[in-house]
């Protein structure tokens, strides 16, 4: 009785906003990966959008191989971003209510007509110089978190089994270093 | 390009909408999130991307055995696997750094945007600053690469 109640008690502690949102926000993700797979055949990934947006007004070469994809990938972004709203309009507002959300406390929530959004509190010069590095990274590492950490580990290719636990590894220390470095948010 | 299905941007639409629900849902699409779990202070997030990896995995092993080629596009349902070199691990380590700065990947500042955090739009700017200088330092160190890009 005591051990177990100590092992929640760590459990707990480790999870403190529970894993139900995270599993169902996932499940979702695949869905919506498996969804464009299904009828497309195509595995997408979310950083492509970057360059193959880029060759609406580079000529450079490295953008311009992405011309065949570029405006599917427009509309899979679009998507995305409108999911993030229609999230932000249904749950986040307290329209529909579920008990496998967990709100949290991160951030600063704010009204507008009556949605509630969220804005983020971590620095501008962290995400902007973060960004930076990110667009370079997975373009050079040929995917992002979802190119190889959901398509990739998906279809257990080792390329990208070993890209995840390059920038998952790289990410913690990262982090771990700026936080000791008393940076915060 | 050939002519696509009318139903192809269509599809791809509500994929990116359940994508997007789902990073916004999870609140992968907040940069505090992913720091803390990356300060091991919230060890949920990898249910996330994994969860994902899962769904999708049982689609891209079962969907080959069902049929032969995707309806919309026609193409065969396969494995596309991504050459190994080093630029994996350069790239990753970069990419690493920047996401453990930031909190924030490509897909999650999509879905953040639409979440209202209209601050991400340093990030986004800076993915697009990144991506902009490592192709065009690309395009020029080494002549451009006959072969189409995969898909993804």
């Amino acid at each position: 009785m005591a051990t177990s109640l100590v092992l929640l008690q760590a459990v707990a502690e480790l999870f403190p906003n529970g894993i139900s949102r995270y599993a169902v926000g996932g499940l979702l993700v695949g869905l919506g990966t498996v969804v464009i797979y299904v009828g497309t055949g195509i595995p997408a990934g979310a950083s492509t959008f970057l360059e193959s947006t880029l060759s609406y007004v580079s000529d450079q070469s490295r953008f311009q191989r992405y011309v065949g994809s570029r405006d599917w990938r427009v509309v899979f972004t679009a998507g995305i971003v409108l999911g993030g709203l229609a999230f932000a309009a249904t749950v986040q507002s307290g329209v529909v209510t579920t008990s496998l959300y967990e709100p949290g406390t991160t951030g600063t929530l704010y009204e507008v007509a009556g949605v509630t959004l969220w804005s983020t509190d971590v620095q501008p010069w962290r995400l902007f110089l973060g960004g930076i590095l990110v667009g370079i990274g997975t373009r050079i590492g040929k995917g992002c978190t979802s190119g190889h950490g959901v398509c990739g580990v998906g279809s257990a290719s080792k390329t990208s089994l070993v890209g995840v636990a390059t920038f998952l590894t790289v990410a913690i220390g990262t982090a771990q270093v700026v936080a000791a470095l008393g940076v915060s948010p | 390009m050939a002519e696509r299905h009318p139903l192809f941007k269509p599809l791809v639409f509500v994929g990116g909408l359940l994508f997007g629900f789902g990073l916004g849902f999870s609140h992968m699409a907040r940069p505090e999130v992913v720091v803390n779990f990356l300060l091991f202070e919230d060890l949920g997030l990898p249910f996330v991307m994994f969860g994902a990896a899962i769904v999708s995995g049982i689609a891209f092993a079962l969907l080959p055995r069902i049929r032969d080629a995707a309806p919309l596009t026609g193409d065969p349902y396969e494995r596309r696997l991504k050459p190994f070199d080093r630029n994996v691990l350069v790239g990753g380590a970069v990419f690493g750094v920047g996401w453990g700065l930031s909190g924030i990947c490509p897909g999650a500042a999509y879905a953040s945007l639409g979440v209202g955090n209209v601050t991400i739009l340093w990030a986004l700017g800076g993915m697009f600053l990144g991506a902009y200088a490592q192709g065009y330092w690309r395009s020029r160190s080494r002549a451009p690469e006959a072969a189409a890009a995969g898909a993804d």
